[in-house]
């Protein structure tokens, strides 16, 4: 239904890449589809932000191509690594989490076991994947990681609990256990959200760094374009179970093509000295068992028209830049038709 | 964090019918062998055969068309008698558990209310009560009274009324600050009058739920008690003197099957219709 | 948390005092002569022994006075002669004691083992044959009358299949092996007696197991509510996301969480074992205390039963002043210190 992500030396695949990912949740009917055919790739040294409100099946999408969905969730398609086809085989993505692909979650306070010293749990991710390891060798390696992740005293903080840790010190230990068998690709679900904001500058930093010393290819799951800002290559944004439109970030900042990016651009705090005009997108996102036809976001559209009721758009590309919207014109490289700020209401 | 990633987000799919959600399989269950153990105890002489009490048979018999539980070591028919054994089991324990909530729950909303030492002294006193074992106090109590069925149910209100003391005395203390209770005493209620009116009329599902499980343990209890020799005593047809008599015969192990069923149904009729009740009150604390 | 664990230290005590007390006013509020009680019908007419138990108990002194006389002697050791036995009622406890904590020590191994396996399996399973089977399982264990399921195993599996020995610790025509520790098995295993080791332990298991059912069932009920809880946790989705195998996913990460809870409903389980130890050892003729208690409850014989009352009661205190320190030791966020 779309074309792959555009993008430079297209002959050689991208290291990681999702296409056509379609997630099914059990429920009446033949269940809940929460994702809808949804293709990303990401490539090393590159951030990939993939954006949405929540229940817009960013996390989702993620979680499904990583295999950690649940029992009685149908997922179809294709996740592949290095070319390597990987869904469909639970074990063989099994070996590879916590190896070439870590993940990193939003609540540092609830993902660290809480049972567990912090150091224990680094160790466990090196000695999952090499039996070989001693648990001295890989206590070792632990405070080190700690130290590379910029936690003060990492010996003395290897031996503590999670709860003895900070917000900010224990998502810190969660970079330094997902950096544990370094990784290829790294992905943050909403890495910053449960943080204090100078905290989050300074995790977005020690992502930003790690990504440029280890060529980390990084998939950044945020609502937040804030964030998308300062750290990402290109973005995704999500909108009821697919991806509505796909560019490079200043693409999508300068010239969003969607009217969703362009709602949710105006509901940021002052990219650009635009201060006291934020405005809210109207309504909440629709449900899963609830999604309307043709555009799922027409019914909170500024700029809708009657065929956006009936007929879904395509995702369709322009060079590097693809939206989904019966609107948008990549091609003109005209705006697109918004309201001004403040008068959608 | 992860909004959609486990099927929480998916809508519970209700039933078509529109059944509440608390009445599930099981509580109907419940209500049912509660509905059928209260109609044999109403209706049994009616309709029964046999005099619980009289030799209607040989000794010993196993169970047969005659006698569909056989007969027990005086001949009399098991069935019947298990039957009659509910006229002695529930209503002990309906009496037993209203007692207890009587007296635990009025004791804990005063102990709640008042707090201080009123509050330390009856709470002292409820946790001395809760460090015995159930049934070696409910035992000693029956010893020191003399055996029969009725010291045994005032052994049993003395094991179980500190529970109902506890749930009433947390309930008024978490209803003690809200918002009416304190506008009731700034308009001039009396204590007796905030308490009785406005704090005990919300407090009372946490204890109807613990009541209703409580009706089953207690039956379970007074046929303990009558099985260790305790409780109620020959001839009569109550369950734990009917197996502690199967007991003695070994070999004819009819003679303690109904009665054991008995007992069995009825704990978990309770108890089934009591997790309904928490369900009901308590939505979110469903398993 | 230290400081709760020396509170609940110093309650202890206290509360074991209200326990004696509780059990003085019983055994005044006994119909009748209260020397009887402690000397028995026949010595009655003895008046140098009614003498001698009016001097050591107080009874002519007053009530408050009495207290104190009695606390006394417990503080001593002496819990009152029985009249059953004739026999100081401490002596015939400490006789016993082996029988019952074998018992229920192996009872306890199988409602541990059996309800953790059996919660873990649930909740892994959750609502597929596995789970049903052991929600039945577990509902059945806490209501049947174990003095009814224990006459019902005895008729299934000694009388009807022969596949177990009767009630009792041991074959009455082999001899005990010499006491060390006192559990029957443990001692043959000790002096070599191979065939009595065998029978001692065939003999546990029907009891064991007739116990250990109401102690299964709490603790599966437990283990199955809590995994599931921690299994919705972030840290499990987490520990997926290591790679981790789901046996470690369950096992290390999932049981370890839920353990915690659990370990507070073990100690509570106690108050089960007790009651359900007194009907079990009735129904198997199995010489412990619990058999004790029932004999001196049915000869009305007040100071053995009080004395198991309190003996009962100092336990319970006692479990559960060791789960409240396990839990603190077994949850790091507890502070200690």
């Amino acid at each position: 239904m779309s074309a792959a992500p555009a993008r430079a030396g297209a002959d050689r695949p991208p290291l990681f890449e999702v296409r056509d990912l379609r997630v099914v949740f059990p429920g009446p009917a033949g269940g809940l589809e929460a994702v809808s055919g949804v293709d990303l790739a990401v490539d090393r040294g590159e951030v990939l932000a993939v954006v949405g409100e929540s229940g817009s099946g960013k996390s989702v999408t993620m979680l499904a191509a990583m295999g950690l969905t649940g029992p009685g969730v149908t997922v179809t398609g294709s996740v592949r690594l290095d070319g390597e086809e990987y869904l469909g085989r639970p074990e063989a993505l099994r070996r590879l989490r916590g190896k070439r692909m870590a993940m990193i979650f939003q609540d540092p306070m609830t993902a660290l076991n809480p049972v567990m010293t912090v150091g224990a749990q680094i160790t466990e991710m090196i000695r999952i994947h090499d039996r070989q390891v001693s648990q001295r060798q890989a206590m070792k390696k632990a405070v080190d990681l700690l130290a590379l992740v910029a936690v003060p005293f990492p010996e003395r903080r290897a031996a503590q609990y999670p709860h003895e840790f900070s917000g900010g010190m224990r998502q810190r230990a969660m970079i330094a256990m997902a950096m544990a068998n370094d990784p290829e690709v790294l992905i943050a679900d909403e890495p910053t959200t449960a943080l204090d904001v100078t905290i989050q500058a300074q995790i977005i930093e020690l992502l930003d760094g790690l990504r440029r010393e280890r060529g980390l290819a990084l998939v950044l799951i945020t609502h937040d374009l804030g964030i998308v800002a300062g750290l990402a290559d290109r973005v995704a944004i999500l909108y009821a179970g697919r991806v509505v439109e796909r560019a490079p970030v200043r693409e999508a900042y300068y010239r969003p093509a969607h009217p969703y990016t362009a709602s949710l651009l105006k509901a940021l705090p002052s990219l650009e000295g635009d201060r006291g005009r934020l405005v809210p997108i109207d309504g909440s996102p629709p449900g899963l068992a609830s999604r309307p036809p043709g555009c799922s976001f027409h019914p909170r559209c500024p700029i809708a028209v009657p065929r956006c009721m009936v007929e879904r758009p395509a995702l369709i590309a322009v060079g590097d830049h693809a939206a989904a919207c019966h609107l948008a014109d990549l091609s003109a490289r005209t705006p697109l038709p918004m309201p001004a700020a403040g008068g959608a209401r | 964090m992860t909004d959609a990633a486990i099927p929480t987000t998916t809508p519970v799919v209700r039933s078509r019918r529109m059944r509440p959600q608390w009445l599930t399989l099981p509580v109907i269950i419940g209500f049912a062998i509660i509905a059928f153990w209260v109609v044999v105890a109403v209706t049994v002489p009616l309709w029964t055969p046999y005099d619980p009490l009289m030799i209607a048979g040989r000794r010993l018999q196993a169970p047969s068309m005659a006698h569909w539980l056989g007969t027990d070591a005086l001949g009399r028919d098991v069935l019947v008698r298990t039957l009659y054994g509910a006229r002695y089991s529930l209503p002990i324990a309906v009496i037993v558990v209203a007692v207890a909530v009587a007296i635990g729950s009025a004791l804990g909303a005063i102990a709640g209310y008042l707090g201080g030492l009123v509050d330390s002294v009856i709470m002292r006193f409820v946790d001395v009560t809760l460090a015995f074992p159930p049934i070696l106090l409910a035992m000693a109590v029956t010893a020191a009274l003399g055996p029969g069925l009725d010291n045994a149910a005032i052994a049993m209100v003395a094991v179980s009324w500190p529970v109902y003391a506890r749930l009433m005395r947390a309930q008024v203390l978490s209803l003690r600050g809200r918002e009416h209770v304190e506008a009731a005493i700034a308009a001039g209620a009396s204590r007796p009058r905030v308490l009785i009116r406005h704090i005990l009329p919300l407090a009372w599902s946490p204890t109807l739920v613990n009541a209703t499980m409580d009706l089953g343990q207690i039956v379970l209890l007074a046929a303990s008690l009558s099985f260790i020799g305790l409780g109620a005593l020959p001839p009569t047809p109550e369950w734990g003197q009917m197996i502690s008599e199967g007991a003695v015969h070994f070999y004819s192990w009819w003679i303690a099957f109904g009665p054991g069923m008995a007992i069995l149904s009825m704990v978990l009729g309770f108890s089934f219709v009591g997790d309904g009740l928490r369900d009901l009150f308590d939505p979110r604390s469903g398993t | 948390m230290l400081r709760t664990i020396v509170r609940r230290l110093i309650a202890v005590p206290l509360l074991l005092l209200g326990v004696v007390t509780i059990a003085f006013l019983l055994s005044n509020m006994t119909k009748g002569d209260p020397l009887v009680a402690i000397v028995g019908e026949r010595q009655m007419t003895n008046p140098e022994v009614v003498a001698a138990a009016k001097a050591r108990w107080g009874l002519d002194r007053p009530l408050p006075e009495r207290y104190l006389v009695y606390v006394g002697n417990l503080l001593s050791g002496d819990l009152g002669t029985s009249f059953r036995t004739k026999r100081p009622v401490a002596q015939d406890l400490m006789v016993r004691l082996p029988a019952t904590l074998e018992l229920v020590i192996a009872a306890m191994i199988v409602g541990i083992v059996g309800g953790i396996s059996l919660g873990v399996a649930a909740a892994h399973f959750r609502d597929k044959g596995m789970d049903h089977a052991a929600r039945v399982l577990a509902l059945l264990g806490s209501s049947v009358p174990v003095f009814w399921s224990g006459l019902l195993m005895l008729y299934v599996f000694s009388v009807l299949l022969g596949w177990l020995p009767g009630p009792g610790r041991l074959d009455p025509r082999m001899a005990a092996p010499p006491a060390v520790t006192g559990f029957y098995t443990v001692d043959a295993l000790l002096a070599g007696d191979w065939p009595a080791f065998v029978d001692a332990a065939r003999r546990l298991v029907l009891p064991a197991i007739v116990l250990g059912w109401a102690v299964l069932g709490i603790i599966t009920r437990l283990v199955r509510a809590s995994m599931l809880d921690v299994l919705g946790q972030d840290y499990i989705l987490a520990a997926r996301s290591k790679g981790a195998t789901e046996r470690r996913v369950l096992f290390n990460h999932a049981l370890r969480n839920a353990m915690i809870p659990t370990l507070t409903i073990i100690g509570f389980s106690f108050a089960y074992l007790i009651t359900g130890a007194v009907l079990t050892e009735a129904v198997f003729s199995w010489p412990g205390i619990g058999t004790y208690a029932v004999d001196a409850a049915r000869a009305l014989d007040y100071p053995a039963i009080i004395g198991v009352t309190i003996v009962g009661g100092a336990a319970f205190l006692l479990t559960n002043l060791v789960t409240d320190v396990a839990y603190a030791l077994a949850d790091p966020r507890v502070k200690l210190g």
